[in-house]
């Protein structure tokens, strides 16, 4: 007999489903199937269960082979780097815990390092532009209720957030929305015609990072200014017909993701549909919300943000919080040669950073915990394998539209395998033991 | 004036962060005494003497201070920083933050600096002969204001975001220009004798931009209000004018609406 677990949570992208069902064997030591997941969700589930896993962790050797040690000698070895180093620099933490981020955080206060998330190459300039010019936003809630007019800019949920168009944006039956995807227009702005685009009742192609141009004349339209006859390839009769839609609206909806936050322009391109948000509601109501990645990606910026006052990019080697994206960001401090030590936590910047990025990972000591073998772990000197936060234990999470939900354990991790918060706590302890601090 | 000249003897293995290299913190002091000075290498605290000769002799104020930087500053920041008065003559290049804070006294470059030179500058001057980074006299991250008062003066090529929310003084610019120059200005000047590339004047609701080469793309809030003769940096040219960002809020007085001005040279 099996049993069937409901209301789990789903650790894998930004939307945190919550309505996840899973089957395990009545030991309650297997995951058989995975219900109402999307593909990469699921995937992320039954991988848990993979014969090839590293379960202990593993030093690699000057011939580059590894070799496997205990997590008393990781966490001897990590404290070691960590405090040797004159700028560590702990980078990740978007695929963990806050619990773990928080014990994260007291190291780096301990060691001085630099304390980076995700957000660094993904929403970080969503969030540079939110200090600048404030966002009006809402949860996924109102969104599902009430949102009538939506607009996916520069992201393409068909494929990275698969479920969020059927429990929020598209077709979801709310309060307010009981036709589902009748009730609502969806408008999709991107330089390729993805499959979120053939979603889409308008979609526009704009040219390839000219978005600040559009969003600026979308604003300049909404004030009834003339505009050229073509803005970033877009013919100005469209943008008064959008501008006539998105007015018509009950409540507008923008979403956007790396397209626009990563191309030409970064923060300014969100702080430019941010200020479009802002003059729409003197029309109708309108809300912006960023498409985060990783599931906790959200959770750092906020545990970050109460901690240290900063929500990434947090440098504490001088011993108070600094904060400079362009400065104390993981790839301007890599890529300069300003850090001589690395931690990575929950993150795969071998998969996501320039090539430089990468190999100055590999040429100075690092350390990686992460359940799975990444490229990361790959140019790491040693590599800690943990518990899978949201399927081997439980923690706390943030949605990307900040709400927080508590994520479940499923099943047991692989006997002896610790999680990333125990697993900092005793790296925390070996820091204290090596700086001489009470605990 | 008093001149004390710091030149640096070994390259730090890191980024060294030397924030009393100013008339300010350095006036008073005798060169073995400045070499006592703390600077910061991540979280070591290190001598200024480890890394650099100190020679000469400072003012008893730091007024009558002029501090003379020889060699190549590129692992080193804070240059300037927050300096309100005296002189500081750097003979190399420099890393972050040269000037930045800075609310007086004359800063001049014979080479380039980094990124983030003259933030929130509110004083004072700065000549750069080499090139400059990116945020050349813009705001610090999350600030509504930039640059307020003084003058920088840029004779090679300045990098991208530069005078973003700059409220006053004025920036000339001998080369080109990259993308977002005066992004939400609300007051002061930029004056481009190169090329620029977009995004000129994004979001400003005040200030004006004069530019002398040509721009790649731009602004769809910018409309032609007429041309006018000009004497700009010396130089005598009609510009067409453009008033901008109508996507912008803009202030209003005696009931028009004040716009930032781009003025193109024809």
């Amino acid at each position: 007999m099996s049993k069937r677990l409901t209301d789990i949570i789903c650790p894998f992208c930004g939307t945190l489903c919550d309505d996840i069902e899973v089957e395990v064997s009545d030991d309650g030591k297997q995951i058989l199937e995975v219900y109402n997941s999307c593909a990469i969700g699921s995937e992320k589930f039954l991988h848990a269960q993979s014969p090839d896993r590293i379960t202990r962790p593993r030093m690699k050797q000057e011939d580059g082979s590894w070799k496997e040690t205990t997590y008393e000698e990781a966490a001897k070895y990590t404290a070691k780097i960590l405090c040797d180093a004159k700028k560590p620099l702990m980078y990740g933490w978007s695929s963990t815990s806050c619990e773990a981020q928080s014990t994260g955080h007291m190291i780096a206060e301990q060691v001085g390092g630099v304390l980076d998330n995700t957000a660094t190459v993904c929403h970080g300039s969503t969030l540079i532009a939110m200090q600048d010019v404030g966002i009006p936003s809402c949860t996924l809630g109102e969104v599902k209720n009430r949102a009538d007019r939506i607009i996916f800019w520069g992201c393409n949920p068909a494929h990275a957030h698969p479920r969020h168009m059927s429990r929020y944006s598209i077709y979801s039956r709310g309060y307010f929305t009981g036709k589902g995807s009748k009730s609502r227009k969806i408008i999709v702005v991107d330089p390729r015609p993805t499959d979120s685009a053939s979603l889409a009742d308008e979609y526009i192609q704009v040219e390839q990072g000219r978005d600040y141009e559009l969003l600026s004349a979308l604003r300049a339209a909404l004030r009834g200014a003339q505009l050229p006859d073509k803005v970033s390839g877009v013919t100005k009769e469209k943008i008064y017909e959008i501008v006539d839609i998105l007015k018509g609206g009950r409540f507008v909806v923008i979403f956007f993701g790396m397209g626009v936050t990563h191309s030409l322009g970064k923060n300014h391109n969100i702080d430019m549909a941010i200020a479009l948000t802002a003059d729409l509601n003197n029309y109708t109501k309108a809300s912006i919300i960023a498409m985060r990645g990783h599931y906790n990606v959200t959770g750092s910026g906020q545990v970050l943000g109460w901690q240290f006052g900063f929500p990434f990019c947090v440098d504490l080697s001088r011993g108070f919080a600094r904060y400079n994206p362009g400065e104390t960001s993981s790839n301007d401090l890599l890529m300069r040669g300003e850090v001589d030590g690395c931690l990575v936590v929950g993150s795969d910047p071998g998969s996501h950073f320039p090539i430089a990025s990468v190999k100055k990972i590999h040429d100075i000591p690092t350390v990686c915990i992460d359940p799975h073998t990444t490229p990361t772990t790959a140019v790491s000197t040693c590599h800690v394998p943990v518990a899978i936060v949201g399927i081997e234990v439980g923690g706390s999470c943030y949605r990307m539209d900040n709400v927080p939900i508590e994520s479940r354990k499923v099943v047991d991790p692989p006997a002896g395998m610790l999680t990333d918060a125990e697993f900092l706590g005793l790296v925390l302890k070996e820091v204290n033991h090596i700086k001489g601090v009470a605990e | 004036m008093n001149t004390v000249t710091i030149t640096i003897k070994k390259q730090p293995d890191l980024f060294l962060e030397a924030d009393c290299f100013t008339p300010d913190a350095l006036a008073g002091k005798k060169a073995d005494e400045i070499a006592e000075l703390p600077v910061f290498i991540g979280k070591t605290v290190e001598k200024i003497g480890d890394y650099f000769t100190v020679s000469g002799e400072t003012g008893p104020t730091a007024d009558e201070t002029r501090l003379v930087f020889n060699g190549d500053f590129t692992k080193v920041k804070y240059i300037g920083a927050k300096m309100s008065t005296g002189e500081v003559v750097l003979n190399g290049d420099a890393d972050m933050y040269v000037g930045s804070w800075m609310s007086g006294g004359k800063i001049t470059v014979n080479g380039s600096v980094g990124h983030f030179a003259a933030t929130a500058m509110s004083g004072g001057e700065l000549n750069i002969t080499g090139n400059a980074g990116n945020y050349l006299g813009a705001a610090y991250r999350g600030d509504w204001r930039g640059m307020s008062k003084g003058k920088i003066t840029v004779a090679g090529n300045v990098g991208s975001d530069c005078a973003t929310f700059m409220t006053g003084g004025e920036i000339e610019i001998g080369g080109n220009v990259d993308v977002h120059v005066m992004t939400h200005a609300d007051g002061g000047k930029v004056i481009i004798h190169g090329n620029a590339k977009s995004r000129l004047g994004g979001q400003a609701t005040r200030g004006e931009i004069y530019l002398f080469g040509t721009v790649d793309v731009m602004m769809p809030g910018y409309v032609k209000a007429g041309e006018t003769e000009l004497t700009i940096g010396g130089t005598k040219a009609v510009f067409t004018i453009y008033d901008g960002d109508q996507g912008e809020r803009h202030p209003t007085r005696k009931g028009l609406p004040i716009y930032a001005k781009l003025y193109l040279k024809k």
